[in-house]
């Protein structure tokens, strides 16, 4: 057993989202649409009833779709909002999108993991050659006078230039895209040590940008373990601990999304969320069911998973479950 | 042997895939191509994800691309940001095929699949882009996947996500793209392909007992469908393995949806 008391950093998750998230901050949530999405921390957002959040994400399903249902999100900056198979569009995010009820940015993924490198290298912006002549660089989802008024927003989405360094007569194009330097990331990872060293085992998608370019970052583990105890094998960790600001340990933290090695996603719940969030209306009794009227995830996926936790528990040899019904 | 309009669809983007190609591919139909190319036809191709996944073993289908059956047996874990340079720098670049859907596609290959109605007034909201911009922008062959229907082969999308030949001719390389459009859009009925100069979409293949005018009825443009030929049926060994081998548990095949 590990005593918490004796290091700052490991903490609850809901001391961390009190201390690290405050309304109005710009967030960044790592994971891939049915791949460690934050869940945990996801949901105690939402508990604690934090909003006007400026979400930042490449590729995310499950947590983005839950964060901007709730209401906690105003703005989006994102290349792709979907759930595998569950739910190709993410239900939420499309439906207040129609409503008007968020403002979204679209990028590509490569430029969106590029923002988040940028951010991480310190540089304001970085240069790319994908999406020349489209609409991702014709067409803005927030206008001048938001960017001139919220300066944590890039000044403009992007910008087409010469490329200075071309020796054509007519100079090849390049887009620079901004940098993002969110407030607060949040990570779901297989381990970490008490002191934030963190081990995410399999891909590890943009988080490790994502965390580098972020100004805290909140880490939540299946397994956490003592200091130093990562050492012996350093090839397998990505962030020093230096980066990490809480470290919470939360078993199935990313249920139901999957976590490689750990447990996979949990394809009945995701197939009934998709009728659970059909319209606003639906999703509020969800939320008030699963989210509000849980104290914490184990609570959580106590009423959600059931019985079939067993079932979705990973394989070792393969990192995935056989006996999950993704049918 | 008697197949399904989706099966044929499959067969005929993997038919498309030699051993010495690199396959990057999406979710849903795209990932089963793939999946059967190298099930059948190409087994020395090399799938890979953008997620970073590279030569994943793939013994079960994944329903995304960040599913843990990607990472199982991989031959390298790569980042998001790896995954697209392989699509640019010299070395592997020009191996690379991507296969992917979309929403809506005009006469030329570009592709919708982030909304319709006005961008500040969205009626329909997809996904958007992903990596599908990124990959129609950087690799040098791209097969896109269609069901044939009017509303999605349209003459102007609400939304170009992602780059095709643009407006034809060389229209593409004065924006700066240095790569190719796209070298096939493979629908339900058939193939098309893009003509050599104007970069127009044309009928290029028929499935069997398709008539080409029933093509041209469901696109919303008009399409040169004069120098169709007809595509090869499934055979049984084809069907076989898809069936048996690279999607037993019909978690893609039986959807209704393309």
């Amino acid at each position: 057993m590990i005593s918490i008391e004796t290091n700052q950093k490991a903490m609850c998750l809901e001391q961390a989202v009190q201390t690290y998230v405050k309304p109005g901050d710009h967030l960044s949530i790592g994971g891939f649409t049915v791949s460690r999405n934050p869940m945990a921390a996801v949901h105690e957002i939402i508990r604690q009833r934090i909003t006007n959040l400026h979400l930042y994400a490449h590729s995310n399903g499950q947590g983005l779709d839950e964060l901007v249902g709730s209401g906690a999100v105003s703005k989006i900056e994102i290349a792709y909002s979907g759930n595998g198979r569950f739910a190709p569009t993410c239900i939420c995010f499309k439906r207040q999108i129609i409503e008007n009820k968020i403002l979204v940015e679209d990028y590509t993924n490569f430029q969106m993991a590029l923002r988040f490198l940028a951010g991480s290298m310190g540089v304001p912006y970085l240069p790319t050659t994908t999406s020349l002549g489209t609409d991702i660089i014709n067409k803005w989802g927030f206008d001048n006078k938001l960017r001139e008024n919220d300066t944590k927003i890039a000044a403009k989405k992007l910008i087409v230039m010469d490329n200075p360094f071309s020796r054509n007569k007519i100079p090849d194009k390049i887009v620079l895209v901004p940098a993002i330097n969110p407030d607060v990331t949040l990570i779901h990872t297989q381990k970490a040590d008490t002191k934030g060293t963190t081990r995410i085992q399999g891909l590890t998608f943009s988080d490790v940008e994502q965390a580098k370019a972020s100004k805290t970052v909140i880490v939540t583990c299946d397994e956490l373990v003592e200091a130093g105890s990562l050492n012996t094998n350093p090839g397998a960790n990505q962030l020093p601990s230096f980066c990490v600001d809480a470290v919470v340990h939360v078993p199935f933290g990313a249920y139901p999304t999957a976590c490689f090695g750990c447990y996979d996603y949990d394809a009945p719940f995701l197939d009934s969320y998709r009728d659970m969030a059909a319209t606003q209306e639906q999703f509020q009794q969800y939320l008030n069911d699963y989210i509000l009227g849980t104290k914490d995830h184990s609570q959580f996926i106590q009423k959600a998973c059931g019985e079939r936790l067993e079932a979705i528990k990973a394989n070792p040899e393969t990192g995935y479950s056989d006996q999950i019904k993704r049918k | 042997m008697t197949y399904s309009s989706k099966e044929i669809m499959v067969l005929a983007a993997a038919r498309q895939i030699k051993n010495k190609d690199i396959v990057f591919c999406g979710t849903g139909i795209s990932m089963l191509a793939a999946v059967a190319a190298k099930h059948i036809y190409a087994p020395d191709c090399m799938i890979f994800f953008e997620t970073g996944a590279i030569d994943s073993k793939l013994e079960k289908l994944p329903l995304a691309v960040s599913d843990s059956r990607v990472m199982y047996g991989a031959q390298v874990f790569c980042s998001l940001i790896d995954s697209f340079c392989f699509m640019q720098n010299r070395k592997t670049g020009s191996n690379i095929v991507g296969i992917i859907g979309a929403a809506q596609i005009d006469p030329f290959g570009n592709l919708n699949s982030t909304m319709i109605g006005n961008y500040q007034d969205t009626k329909a909201r997809f996904p958007g882009s992903g990596g599908a911009c990124d990959v129609a922008s950087f690799v040098d062959t791209n097969i896109i996947f269609m069901k044939l229907e009017k509303r999605k082969f349209v003459k102007i999308l609400d939304y170009m996500t992602s780059p095709g030949w643009l407006t034809g001719f060389d229209s593409r390389q004065k924006q700066g793209l240095m790569t190719r459009g796209p070298s096939a859009v493979v629908t339900d009925m058939g193939i098309m392909g893009f003509e050599k100069e104007s970069k127009h979409m044309v009928l290029k293949e028929v499935y069997p007992g398709i008539d080409p005018e029933t093509i041209q009825e469901n696109v919303g443009f008009k399409i040169d469908i004069s120098k169709a030929t007809q595509t090869l049926p499934p055979n049984s060994r084809e069907l076989k393995i898809l069936r048996e081998k690279t999607d037993p548990e019909r978690l893609i095949l039986t959807k209704g949806d393309i």
